[in-house]
């Protein structure tokens, strides 16, 4: 190790650990128990959509016809990409690569906003739809054939669409910014073969995030077969 | 405090190497296509299993390689679970009220 | 002139820095433990005024002193604040947060800017709260059902709502840095078997403030969002199942009354072992039993709603698993019991609040018992039994606690004795004031008083002005350690490191203790209360 990266250690050591090996694993151990905390957090709507979807089932392949599948399967591509991008970001950090690493995690940080953007879109079309609920809710299955069997769900169903996508998006946007401060910090030196680990931490958020995408993709997008455009 | 005798401390020996990145990627691409595939297909109640099986796989290719899971400690691993486990007791003992609701309004 | 030299201080926690920056950016355990103290101590007596109020106005049958509209809002209020801003952080965020790194030896928790970062989201709620409170007040109830408080409710539901999410976070911030702490700070020998049962507790109430706290932050997000934009998830009308809402509520709310007993019986466990002078019977049971409580306490939260219309054959599923809490909190109560077996006990006022812990303890876990029961809970669902059974565990169990607590741990903190005269009385009042409070709401409840109203028929009357009695003796019983407590901060004797002649880290090291804890990182070599062996006065760590 060069002399460089113990000094980085050592400064980077809270006079509350007896070394870095037991500050490194303290505090990734925290992140994972924040997570948890994350995971009760989202557990909680995704318990509600269970609870709605398993009484109203009709009324939720009504709203999810109403989905652009194409947007949401490109916007799971983005963000799968932008977690390789972030694992080789910190794979980078972790062999004290600054540089690169802040390269590899630029490229998540487009990506993340790509996702958003491509959020955003989607939105966009629902609001225009009067697929926001609440007062303006207003919803037709847009084929005279089948009516909409059954609106009043169907308007539950888009709730949580919009909370569960919603507190998603926000999670996004919280990484991106975490993801720039890590740049930022990591060119000015913060980082070092012997001390990554805020690296390791916004990582491990930025995948979490990422896996809550990939259940909310199948449950909100892909309901029934007969998706609409 | 940790026993001393572990090996000493390396911070970099869980350097994955970037071919495996690369595979888990690629995996986690073409199960997006799957799944996405899968939806086409009338499978009746299946469309949901499927759906949940490959998001489930998915899922934990990311928490193994990506989040590193595999390189872990047993507590960071326990940790998962448990959190795993809680979920499942809210859903499924909610579920036990909302399943068996129409039961007993038969019985008034 | 050699005695000017002994009265020259001992640099510790509270002399090593001064002024109120350096309490206001301390990361330091100790400090923060003591700004929850203060913080918490001005809620419960905010709370408590509500308190007062209530039961003024149930001195006479008829809704004379206030209207419905605002008894509504006082109720609710003073369960809220005394609920999310008193009981959640009583013990853990104040003595937790003080004694957990001292008795795991560490020099800190294992993030200490979180600790802090934990403190000032607890004020950020708090007075988010305190505001939506003197702006007009809430009047749902601190349970929030719904549809009332998303649609009907006029008063400043958001306001509450949005506070006490707040202030979860800290909760949750403060569990999970008891977790890690407790998992990786450990001093060298400190094995899980060695831990003293205070940090198993608090242990275990920590796993339920991770795993719950969220869910009832993203259920009183739902309620906002409901009340912001109307989106239905909760009200029936627009197809939503206000049930939802409840099980929601109660998968929390239900192991929060684990959050509010389980580390006051970590209280209680430190203290009756070191007046028995006995090793705590069964540590390992003990132990266990606080990790069962934690998990079977997830299992059983639709007791609460067994008339709120939920299938019946979920309600026997519950009222089932409800039954089988019971089980590792007896372990509890059997293993204080075998403690003080043949112990030789000293009554000291820890102990004395300690001996009013278990029995009251008891009478309201037995109640749960009952109340747990399908059929009887029928009869008694909403009524002031249930106000009894919970006022039971959380003033005559958690309350006591922490104060049992506050004595045993006081000379430890701040250096000096409490007059041990006053406290025994304070804790001789506190018992009978509390009894005398409760123990009518039993009689009434049981007869059919319904909870929650201003006004009630006249023949209850005797029983409710017994009550109003017993509670202005409670508020003595309170009032008093206040008194004596700041009186000791200025007068009180000088505290030696161990005035209890208790084991136990804490002990080991000055009164108070120095800023890092310990002057060097202890090697622990000894069991957990180890009471009948270990000569006391030798173990006293580098003083
Ligand atoms: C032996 C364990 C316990 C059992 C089986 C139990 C059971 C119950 C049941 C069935 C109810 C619902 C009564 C009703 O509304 O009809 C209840 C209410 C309550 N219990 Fe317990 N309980 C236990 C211990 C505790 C403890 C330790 C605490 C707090 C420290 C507590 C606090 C409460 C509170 C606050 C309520 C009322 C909530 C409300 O409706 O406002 N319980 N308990
Ligand atoms: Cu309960």
């Amino acid at each position: 190790m060069a002399t460089s990266d113990i000094q980085v250690a050592e400064h980077a050591l809270q006079h509350h650990f007896a070394d870095m090996e037991q500050q490194q694993e303290t505090s990734t151990f925290g992140m994972w128990m924040f997570l948890v905390t994350e995971i009760m957090f989202f557990g909680g709507l995704f318990c509600a959509y269970l609870v709605y979807r398993a009484s109203y089932y009709q009324a939720f392949v009504e709203g999810s016809q109403k989905m652009n599948i194409w947007l949401g399967a490109t916007n799971t591509a983005v963000l799968i990409c932008s977690s390789l991008s972030m694992a080789l970001g910190v794979r980078a950090a972790q062999m004290g690569k600054p540089k690169l690493m802040a390269v590899l995690l630029l490229i998540t940080i487009v990506l993340g906003c790509g996702f958003l953007g491509i959020k955003a879109v989607e939105y966009h079309e629902h609001w225009v739809n009067h697929e926001f609920p609440g007062p303006n809710f207003h919803f037709e299955t847009g084929d005279p054939a089948h009516p909409a069997t059954d609106p009043v769900h169907t308007e539950i169903y888009f709730s949580l669409y919009w909370a569960m996508t919603g507190l998603h998006a926000l999670h996004m946007v919280i990484g991106v910014g975490l993801v720039t401060w890590i740049i930022i910090a990591g060119l000015g030196g913060a980082y070092s073969r012997a001390y990554f680990t805020p690296v390791e931490n916004v990582g491990l958020y930025w995948h979490f995030v990422d896996l809550v995408w990939i259940y909310l993709f199948p449950l909100l997008y892909l309901i029934s077969k007969k998706h609409g455009g | 405090m940790k026993q001393m005798q572990e090996e000493h401390f390396d911070p970099m020996s869980h350097l994955v190497p970037i071919s495996l990145y690369v595979t888990i990627w690629a995996a986690l691409m073409v199960f997006t296509g799957i799944t996405v595939f899968a939806a086409t297909v009338e499978l009746g109640v299946f469309n949901i299993v499927v759906a949940l099986l490959i998001a489930t796989i998915k899922g934990t290719l990311v928490v193994l390689f990506f989040m590193h899971l595999r390189y872990s400690t047993k507590l960071t691993m326990v940790t998962v679970v448990a959190a795993i486990f809680f979920l499942i007791i809210l859903f499924s003992l909610s579920m036990t009220d909302y399943l068996t609701r129409a039961w007993s309004t038969s019985l008034r | 002139m050699a005695t000017a030299v002994q009265t020259v201080e001992r640099e510790n926690y509270l002399n090593s820095d001064y002024g109120i920056k350096s309490w206001l950016l301390t990361t330091d355990h100790k400090r923060i433990a003591l700004l929850y103290l203060v913080s918490i101590t001005a809620m419960f007596w905010i709370g408590g005024f509500f308190a007062m109020l209530i039961r003024l106005e149930l001195l006479t049958p008829a809704g004379d002193l206030v209207s419905s509209d605002t008894y509504n809002k006082l109720f609710t209020m003073h369960g809220i604040i005394m609920v999310f801003f008193f009981l959640i952080p009583s013990v853990p965020a104040t003595l937790g947060n003080f004694l957990i790194p001292l008795m795991v030896g560490a020099k800190d928790l294992a993030f200490p800017r979180v600790n802090l970062l934990s403190w000032y989201i607890y004020m950020v709620g708090a007075i988010t709260a305190l505001t939506a409170m003197v702006m007009g007040g809430v009047d749902t109830g601190w349970t929030f059902y719904t549809p009332f408080s998303t649609t009907y409710s006029n008063t400043h539901v958001m306001g509450a709502a949005i506070g006490i999410f707040i202030t979860g976070f800290s909760s949750i911030l403060t569990g999970l840095n008891f977790i890690v702490t407790i998992h990786r700070m450990r001093a060298p020998g400190m094995t899980w078997r060695r831990l003293p049962l205070f940090c198993w507790a608090n242990y275990a109430a920590a796993l339920i403030m991770v795993l719950g706290t969220p869910v009832v932050a993203i259920t009183l997000l739902l309620v906002a969002l409901e009340r912001a934009f109307n989106i239905g998830i909760f009200n029936p009308q627009l197809g939503g199942d206000p049930l939802l809402f409840q099980h929601l509520f109660w998968f929390y709310s239900h192991p929060a009354v684990y959050i509010m007993i389980l580390p006051g019986m970590g209280v209680i466990n430190e203290i009756v072992t070191c007046f028995s002078r006995k090793r705590v019977f069964g540590y390992e049971f003990v132990a266990l039993a606080s990790i069962a409580i934690a998990v079977l306490g997830f299992l059983v939260w639709a007791h609460h709603m067994f008339v709120a219309g939920i299938s019946v054959y979920a309600a026997l599923v519950f009222s089932l698993l409800s039954y089988l809490v019971a089980i590792p909190s007896a372990v509890k109560v059997f293993n204080w019991t075998a403690t003080l077996y043949k112990g030789s006990i000293r009554y000291e006022t820890p102990m004395l609040y300690a001996f009013g812990f278990i029995g009251l303890f008891t009478v309201g876990g037995l109640t749960g018992v009952f109340l747990a029961s399908l059929g009887v809970d029928v009869h008694v669902h909403d009524t002031y039994f249930v106000v009894a059974h919970f006022h039971y565990v959380m003033v005559g169990g958690m309350v006591m606690a922490y104060m049992a607590g506050l004595h045993f741990w006081w000379p430890k903190i701040t250096g000096r004795m409490y007059p041990e005269a006053w406290a025994k009385l304070s804790a001789l009042l506190v018992f009978v004031g509390f009894n005398t409070t409760f123990l009518p709401l039993f009689i009434v409840g049981y007869m059919g008083l319904p909870r929650r109203y201003h006004a009630y028929p006249p023949e209850f009357q005797v029983l409710n002005v017994l009550s109003t009695a017993g509670a202005s003796i409670l508020a003595v019983g309170y009032v008093l350690p206040m008194i004596y407590f700041l009186w000791s901060l200025r007068y009180g004797e000088p505290a030696p490191p161990n005035p209890w002649n208790a084991v136990g880290l804490e002990w080991m090291t000055p009164s108070p203790p120095p800023t890092h804890n310990f002057d060097e990182t202890p090697i622990v070599t000894w069991e957990a209360y180890d009471y009948e062996h270990q000569p006391q006065e030798e173990v006293t760590v580098g003083h």
